[in-house]
């Protein structure tokens, strides 16, 4: 168990317009925690409460500091908290200049004597927001607005950064330019990160824990991976269910124009573009490309064929026909777990069942980042 | 001659004065308007709107009551020797500052209203007090209405008649304002004089709303 002054702890109860919040969770205060969720269920109160923006019953404790608790009549204001949040809009100051806006939060850290890490130069560069500074917001794009409303948030010197789908709002182009920045945020200022999204390619990308939410309840909160891989949760049966998987690249195939990268429990082959060795990957497997063999097939236009043992077999929830497998790849079964999508037929035939060992052919492997 | 500058000052004395004290009283009026989740608001914004139906004379009739000698006002004149607040240019203001309210709280309230909840919620992230995001965010980004409000609580006092009348009286130097003396002139058929004072009026009037048409125009958003 961690220490509580490493962990985001929190238990909410609050009835907003229009449903119920109840909300329970316990996460690492360190690396991106995504907020996924169908619309409606809950994200964004989740991320105001935690701001304190909106009033409910219940305690928040940020790395120890107790920054709710109302049995005990403690609520600490939003501008007690040092919380950076961005939102949607960008909702830069109109009547200040984009430098103004910048130095809004700054400006009021200095006054509370908060140490100032976070420095002005370093946003700058870190968001390329350089050319900007002498304009107004009027005058700036949506994605340069959406750019420095998180520095802003940056500079503001926070202990926790809120991010409430900052880029639903943009066109692909700047939704692409910011990924890139968000990729390195929470690492780069060392810094816990929250992040808002219905879109579970962005929290692939970015999210180490995730806290699955649905009618107002967190309904599941843990490492990515393992919450991807839980039967019992609704990410398992999506129709893109997918696995998110850590890994290295450990060699590169000049010929073939080929990397392998080695993850936990066997090595895979991706196309090596733009990649170099020793670059840590983040890639991502869908269950709709994982299929499954007895014996590793003797001539299959597949380069990944890795061996694994099986973990669960579970009926897809969404449609009779298809089961889901979850195996852990490697020898032992002690490596990355991956899931297949494949026919209960298909399930009969090879008589999978729990603990077999199996092969799992993976057809496509996407590079998140 | 004399009679008339006396007057003009008189009036734009009685005009900036409720001015000035009409954006001070409206200003936490019309936040508290904007902000306050309370069931009895409306019941706050009528009454403050109640002038705008109210014919000024039974207005008069009730501050008349509140100033005079065993109202209020009679009690707060005695404070410092008086006998009653009517009749007195302190009871011209006070007349004018409540009949003149709805004017400003208005406009004041849209502009609040316009800015929102989200600039204050970004101000109180970036380390911003309640007091702060007043200052340094809701006043800059509500001055269309403060100028807007200033200007027809100007305009309203500069205008009012049935209420002076009633609180004030005509006292020259004292409570005898333009909207009366005009009055008064006409009816003692002195037409120069009456001439003299309606059309600087209506220049005056003129010259007020073209620039602040023009300022309202630059900043981008006039709230009337």
């Amino acid at each position: 168990m961690r220490d509580a002054r490493e962990k985001i702890d929190g238990a909410f109860n609050g009835q907003f317009d229009d449903f119920r919040l109840e909300a329970q969770f316990s996460v690492p205060a360190s690396g991106v925690t995504g907020i996924y969720g169908p619309s409606g269920c809950g994200k964004t109160s989740l991320l105001r409460c935690l701001a304190g923006l909106v009033k409910c019953q219940g305690t928040l404790s940020f790395r120890g500091q107790i920054w709710q608790d109302t049995a005990q009549r403690i609520l600490k204001k939003p501008h007690e908290r040092r919380v950076g949040y961005v939102f949607q809009e960008p909702s830069l100051f109109p009547h200040l200049s984009v430098q103004q806006n910048l130095s809004f939060g700054l400006e009021r850290a200095r006054r509370a004597n908060t140490a100032v890490s976070v420095k002005q130069e370093d946003v700058v560069n870190f968001l390329k927001v350089e050319s900007l500074l002498a304009r107004a917001p009027q005058d700036l794009s949506g994605g340069e607005r959406q750019r420095v409303a998180i520095g802003r948030a940056l500079l503001s010197q926070p202990q926790l950064l809120l991010l409430d789908e900052p880029l639903s709002a943009l066109d692909d182009t700047a939704r692409k330019e910011i990924m890139t920045c968000l990729e390195d945020i929470s690492s780069r200022f060392a810094l816990p990160v929250f992040y808002v999204s219905h879109d579970m390619r962005e929290i692939e990308r970015l999210a180490d824990t995730l806290l699955l939410m649905d009618a107002g309840k967190v309904i599941g909160s843990g490492p990515l991976t393992v919450l991807q891989s839980d039967p019992a949760l609704p990410l398992y049966h999506a129709s893109d269910s997918a696995v998110t998987i850590s890994g290295r690249v450990q060699r590169l195939d000049e010929h073939y124009h080929l990397a392998e990268v080695v993850i936990p429990g066997g090595t895979l082959t991706i196309s090596g573009q733009n990649l170099s060795s020793g670059d840590n990957l983040r890639l991502s497997i869908k269950a709709s490309d994982v299929s499954f063999v007895s014996e590793p097939a003797p001539a299959t236009s597949i380069l990944n064929c890795l061996p694994g043992r099986i973990v669960s077999v579970a009926p897809c929830q969404r449609d009779a026909g298809h089961v889901i497998v979850q195996v852990a790849l490697g020898q032992a079964g002690d490596g990355a777990r991956v899931l297949g999508r494949i026919t209960r037929k298909s399930c009969d035939r090879l008589e999978l069942q729990a603990d077999k060992p199996v092969y799992a052919q993976i057809k496509s492997i996407a590079v998140m980042r | 001659m004399e009679d008339i500058l006396t007057t003009i000052r008189l009036t734009l004395m009685l005009a900036f004065v409720s001015t000035f004290i009409l954006l001070v009283v409206s200003t936490p009026i019309a936040w508290w308007l904007v902000h306050s989740r309370a069931k009895w608001k409306e019941v706050v914004a009528a009454i403050v709107a109640l002038p705008l139906v109210l014919p000024p004379t039974v207005l008069g009739f009730y501050l008349l009551i509140a100033l005079g000698p065993q109202g209020p006002g009679g009690w707060l004149a005695g404070l410092v020797g008086g006998r009653s607040m009517a009749f007195t240019f302190e009871g011209l203001v006070i007349g004018s500052v409540i009949y003149s309210l709805p004017f400003v709280v208005q406009p004041l309230r849209n502009a609040f209203a316009a800015i929102g909840q989200r600039p204050l919620e970004v101000a109180a992230t970036l380390g911003a007090s309640p007091r702060d995001a007043f200052l340094s965010v809701a006043l800059p980004l509500a001055w269309p209405g403060f100028i807007t409000g200033a200007v027809l609580g100007f305009a309203h006092t500069l205008g009012e008649f049935g209420v002076v009348l009633m609180i004030g009286g005509n006292i020259p130097g004292e409570t005898r304002v333009i909207s009366v003396a005009i009055y008064d002139y006409v009816e003692n058929l002195q037409w120069r004089e009456a001439h003299l004072l309606t059309a600087g009026m209506l220049l005056f009037s003129f010259l007020v709303i073209f620039t602040t048409m023009k300022l309202t125009q630059k900043t981008g958003r006039a709230s009337w």
